[in-house]
């Protein structure tokens, strides 16, 4: 199929972006996304120009490296997938596909489609984990029992890949799900719970400072959530909150 | 005060409670003015009682009309921060693709309720601090249907009033349950508390509004 | 320049770790203030070890090419982790995980290294239980375990599909604590270009800190290279695109040994390349093979004619399909392990009965898992005389249940429904199990200079088995290597902070920039991709699942050239003074190209077949692998002479003391 990409150029952090246009021919159906651009890389290449800067790495969407905005949504237009698991066969021929970074005052661009994710770094290291040291003589990994399914509940708000997708969609560009997703799982665990009140005071105030919107409960980051991660960690950091204010 | 500035949580939490407060308002509201429909008399009384109980008066109506004022400062304070929050724009942004319009556009259903809420408390309340307090007039329990009524005769009037509720139905749409989830209330029982609060998004609006029509109509066939 | 003195050690297996670390000098902890750690590679063996060594009151610095610690690619490891805790009762323990991974290993491993592995391997369950990282559990709360294959106990412990990436979580969040309190200060998008001698002793880094592009120097006691494998080698793996050798390759031309180069593990369920433009495989947990039978056609005509889309494999009758695995293996049948799976697959195909276009994909096919499963609900849910129809549907559904999220991976990229029709599966380049050689204390011929993870050679022998890679990354970082290395670092505590003015600094710092001034200036016609993609044609055709004498002079020929070619031709654009990811690509490029070359003579000098190498020219009239136990019952350790062609092979002989050496046999 033929296409048409318009991809945001920007030379790095300080200098004006804008976006141009590269006709694309010949994109099979089985390509991923990335693949494509690696193709339209290595024709940049080849006539000299430089290519498309973009995030990536695992390419099997666990990582959490890629982003992209295609077409106006973080990682395309298919659900439940990162870019690099995004198909060309999504697309039709002569589509047009706008591609632009993630976009947020929180993740300042790097060069083209890359962007500073460290925002999000700072928010875990400010409280997301929890504080045992590493020696491995702790109690047994048995003694303490936790119900199947508190701990399938922290799994899968564990399961948060970083990508920033969430910031990426929301209107507001807020990172309650990021931050939510690991105020949940340690919520959720005996472990986590010693020292739950100052993990949530922490990270949300760290998330604060790094300037992240509000969230106003669009519920646009759950959709867009590559891994699903549920709306209902932004009510549980909600709850852990309050109760750390009125804990003090 | 200072938390309030900095806390995103802390701020979400006032504007979930300042807007739980005027919903809860709002079908008092509703209530009170329905009676019009079927019963001038029984209006008048209850008009009457909230216009002079005091505990209404001097400790109720302050309340609300700061939680108003915070509702809408803090909704507008909101609205800048986010702005900022993502200094330049997407060139293509699918909102419509993840989250409902509604949901994307509080402030605008909400600068409509404001504007109209100017309209709202010159009609009324201006009217009734004036009449009580600005010119002492003596208590007068039968005055109140045949005021609201008079407000209804013209049309811009009308039209005005059915669109604003249009647009507070909208904001109640995703605001009730919005509230709830801020307030971190999420859990088994969502699914049938957020179809409560769509009901109610469309049942209170729609009150108000045939409240409107029919004095509207009501008055043109008399 | 070093030696290969195991250092393993006396008394008796069980006793040895224990006496080691008794025996060992320690760094009191007002001392260790004093002492900076430089941890390189920040995946499951680099951020468990920064972690516990910053615990310990060191000043550790980090460093990863990625955007941040949590993207390693240890973050893709799908199954499970090891364990020999015997929560189910079954008969394991710590001599019987240590068996298991030595037998697996092809008797290739260093045995008190395996023992080690074993015994500490519970300790790390309870250290990520601790951390909060959420395995599975059953009913009782208390925690799940699945098996996996080569072994007979149950003491596989996983997170859903995603045990790599909660164990990097816990590690990532481990270090993150030690970051908030400013023990340890973390690079990101920073690569270790060269490692700093002085003295002998391994005393810093070059790194290029790839936003800006400047390079930096940074200085420490120590420095710990836990880098991770170098599959890409090979272009097309199941590795991350980022992953690389250099950091590892860098300290072997430093004097670092490379262990055991050819030993590369080849997963067999892997999703088939689809086309040219191809950059990476998609691999599918290994727990597949529990459920889903491997098959061909039987006929040459049915090959074809599916390969040509003119028949389907669900119009093939059972007598007409060649379930190849368990004709050949009747003992373990589809569960054989990986590299017995993987080449049987490869001999199917060079048959010609490979089923997809490209003539390089078998079957895994789940219809008859679906019908027996679907049997079996129906039973449990009291349906009486189902038809086909609600038997397929209830077979589905416990299908989906338990391999739910890898189905649906498979559809996306394949675009077929794999509950219709039988998966296409094909052998992909996985793990490597050689590395840089290290001693029982994980130090590499460099003094001063440790190896952890993936990226040393210790425990897996010729072939690792499943849930052995987190197993093993774990146990290095938060367990070995932070007491090992206090033994190296009590000499040090006098040393004071090392300067980074000196002129081993400045002369390391000169080669560096000269290596990236000359790729930059080449101003060729190839992108660095293009010689990627040669180099890993020759690999996987010459160097791949099986090896000849011949193919090997070959490949190590053509390897050669195509890095003269490199030098001279490649083309980078941009500039070295930004953010330059063909520069990035070029540099890993450019030690690929020479690492590849010893890989090939290292397959070239070990005359047998073991584990993950596989020589055609040593096999059993059956086909089987023919191991050498009295020549090559060694590990090759290969020292940089100026060019690979010049590399000189150490031997280190294994000793067996506790296993007898028997051919492994899955008949």
């Amino acid at each position: 199929m033929n296409l048409v990409l318009k991809i945001w150029r920007q030379e790095n952090a300080e200098a004006k972006g804008k976006m141009v246009e590269y006709p694309m021919s010949n994109v099979e159906g089985d390509m991923s996304f990335l693949e494509m651009l690696d193709v339209l890389n290595e024709d940049l290449i080849n006539k000299g120009e430089e290519p498309v800067a973009f995030d990536h790495d695992c390419r099997e969407g666990i990582c959490g490296t890629c982003s992209l905005m295609i077409n106006g949504e973080p990682h395309g237009p298919d659900r439940l997938i990162t870019t690099c698991q995004l198909h060309m066969r999504k697309f039709s021929d002569g589509d047009t596909i706008v591609i632009e970074p993630f976009r947020a005052t929180a993740f300042p661009i790097i060069k083209d489609l890359v962007v500073d994710r460290n925002a999000l770094e700072r928010i875990q290291q400010a409280g997301g984990f929890i504080s045992v040291n590493t020696s491995g003589n702790t109690v047994d990994a048995n003694a303490i029992p936790i119900a199947k399914d508190k701990a399938d509940e922290a799994m899968d708000a564990a399961t948060c890949i970083g990508c920033g997708a969430c910031v990426a969609a929301c209107k507001n560009a807020s990172a309650m799900l990021f931050t939510s997703a690991k105020v949940s799982q340690f919520a959720l665990l005996p472990q986590g719970r010693v020292e739950a009140t100052d993990r949530v005071m922490n990270m949300v105030r760290q998330m604060d400072l790094e300037g992240f919107g509000n969230c106003t409960n669009t519920g646009a980051c759950e959709v867009e959530c590559p891994k699903g991660i549920s709306l209902e960690n932004i009510a549980r950091m909600n709850r852990e909150y309050m109760s750390a204010i009125v804990k003090g | 005060m200072g938390a309030l500035i900095k806390s995103s949580i802390l701020r979400k939490v006032v504007m979930a409670l300042s807007g739980l407060f005027l919903v809860l308002f709002l079908a008092l509201h509703v209530t009170i003015n329905f009676t019009s429909v079927f019963s001038p008399d029984l209006f008048n009384e209850l008009s009457h009682f909230m216009g002079y109980n005091p505990v209404v008066q001097f400790l109720m109506q302050p309340i609300l009309i700061l939680g108003v004022i915070l509702h809408f400062v803090l909704g507008i304070v909101l609205e800048i921060q986010n702005s900022r929050a993502r200094s330049v724009n997407y060139a293509q942004f699918k909102g419509g693709a993840n989250a409902s319009w509604v949901s994307r556009n509080m402030i605008i259903s909400g600068l409509v309720v404001l504007a109209f809420l100017g309209l709202h408390f010159y009609d009324f309340w201006i009217h009734e601090i004036t009449f009580k307090y600005v010119e002492s007039n003596p208590e007068d329990p039968t005055r109140y249907y045949e005021e609201t009524v008079q407000k209804f005769i013209p049309m811009w009037r009308t039209v005005i009033y059915v669109i604003a509720f249009f647009l507070l139905g909208m904001h109640l749409w995703h605001g009730f349950s919005s509230s709830l989830q801020s307030m971190g209330w999420n859990n088994k029982y969502t699914v049938s508390i957020k179809a409560f609060t769509k009901l109610y998004a469309l049942i209170v609006p729609a009150g108000f509004i045939i409240i409107a029509l029919y004095h509207h109509f009501n008055h043109l066939s008399q | 320049m070093g030696s290969l003195e195991s250092k393993i050690p006396s008394g008796p297996l069980a006793e040895k770790w224990t006496k080691h670390k008794n025996d060992i000098d320690l760094v009191n902890p007002a001392n260790k203030r004093n002492i900076d750690v430089i941890v390189v590679g920040t995946g499951l063996a680099g951020g468990a070890a920064a972690a516990t060594l910053a615990e310990l009151g060191y000043n550790v610095k980090t460093f990863c090419y990625q955007d941040s610690p949590r993207r390693a690619h240890s973050i893709a490891a799908q199954g499970g982790i090891n364990a020999s805790k015997n929560y189910q009762g079954d008969g394991d323990s710590d001599y019987r995980l240590f068996y298991d991974t030595v037998k697996g290993g092809d008797y290739r491993s260093r045995e008190a290294n395996v023992y080690r592995l074993a015994e500490v391997s519970g300790n790390i369950i309870d250290q990520c239980v601790a951390q909060g990282v959420p395995f599975a559990r059953e009913y009782g709360g208390l925690l799940d375990n699945r098996s996996f294959g080569g072994v007979l106990v149950s003491r596989t412990f996983y997170a859903k599909g995603q045990t790599g990436q909660q164990l990097l979580l816990g590690a990532y969040s481990a270090m993150n604590r030690q970051i908030n309190r400013g023990k340890i200060k973390s690079y990101t998008r920073h690569e270790m270009l060269d490692l700093v001698l002085i003295d002998g002793k391994a005393r810093g880094i070059i790194a290029r800190d790839l936003v800006t592009g400047e390079i930096e120097r940074h200085s420490g006691h120590a420095v710990v290279l836990a880098t991770g494998g170098y599959g890409n080698v090979f272009f097309l793996s199941t590795n991350a695109m980022g992953s690389n050798v250099t950091a590892a390759w860098r300290a072997h031309r430093r004097g670092a040994y490379f262990a055991n180069p050819c030993y590369t593990q080849i997963h067999p369920t892997c999703i088939p390349v689809s086309g040219d433009h191809q950059s990476k495989l998609t691999l599918m947990s290994e727990s597949l093979r529990n459920d889903g039978r491997i098959w061909v056609p039987k006929r040459l005509e049915d090959a074809q004619a599916i390969r040509e889309g003119k028949l389907k494999p669900t119009e093939l009758t059972e007598d007409e399909r060649d379930y190849y695995l368990e004709r050949r293996y009747p003992a373990f049948g589809n569960l054989v392990p990986r590299d017995v799976a993987s080449r049987a697959a490869k001999e199917r195909c060079d048959a010609g009965f490979g089923v997809n276009k490209t003539g390089e994909a078998v079957y895994l096919d789940f219809a008859a898992a679906i019908q027996r499963y679907g049997k079996e609900k129906a039973l449990t849910s009291g349906i009486k005389d189902p038809d086909k129809g609600t038997l397929t549907q209830l077979g589905e559904e416990v299908i989906e249940a338990k391999y739910g999220n890898l189905f649906q991976m498979y559809e996306k990229i394949v675009d077929e429904n794999p509950y219709k029709t039988p998966m296409m599966i094909y052998p992909a380049v996985h793990y490597t199990m050689g590395g840089l050689w290290v001693d029982y204390n994980l130090q590499t011929t460099i003094k001063g200079c440790y190896c952890a993870g993936e990226a040393n050679f210790s425990d897996h022998g010729a072939n690792r088995l499943g849930a052995s890679a987190l197993m093993q990354g774990l146990a290095d970082g938060y367990f070995v290597l932070p007491y090992t290395i206090g033994d190296y670092l009590s000499d040090d505590i006098r040393t004071g902070p090392i300067s980074t003015d000196s002129p081993e600094f400045e002369a390391t710092e000169k080669e560096v920039l000269e290596r990236i001034n000359k790729l930059m200036n080449t101003n060729g016609t190839h992108s660095v991709d293009y010689y990627h993609k040669k180099l890993g044609k020759i690999m996987w055709n010459k160097c791949g699942m099986s090896r000849n004498a011949e193919d090997l002079k070959s490949a190590i020929d053509e390897i050669a050239e195509l890095r003269k070619d490199f030098w001279e031709n490649v083309k980078i654009p941009g500039e070295e003074g930004q953010f330059n990811q063909e520069l990035e690509k070029a540099g890993r490029v450019a030690d690929f190209l020479e690492l590849g070359e010893l890989f090939a003579k290292d397959a070239l000098q070990r005359n047998e077949s073991c584990g993950g190498h596989f020589r055609e020219e040593y096999q059993t009239p059956e086909g089987e692998a023919l191991r050498d136990d009295e020549n090559f019952k060694y590990a090759a350790a290969w020292e940089f002479k100026g060019a690979p062609s010049e590399a000189v092979m150490h031997k280190e002989e294994l000793v067996f003391e506790n296993i007898e050496l028997k051919t492994r046999s899955y008949k």
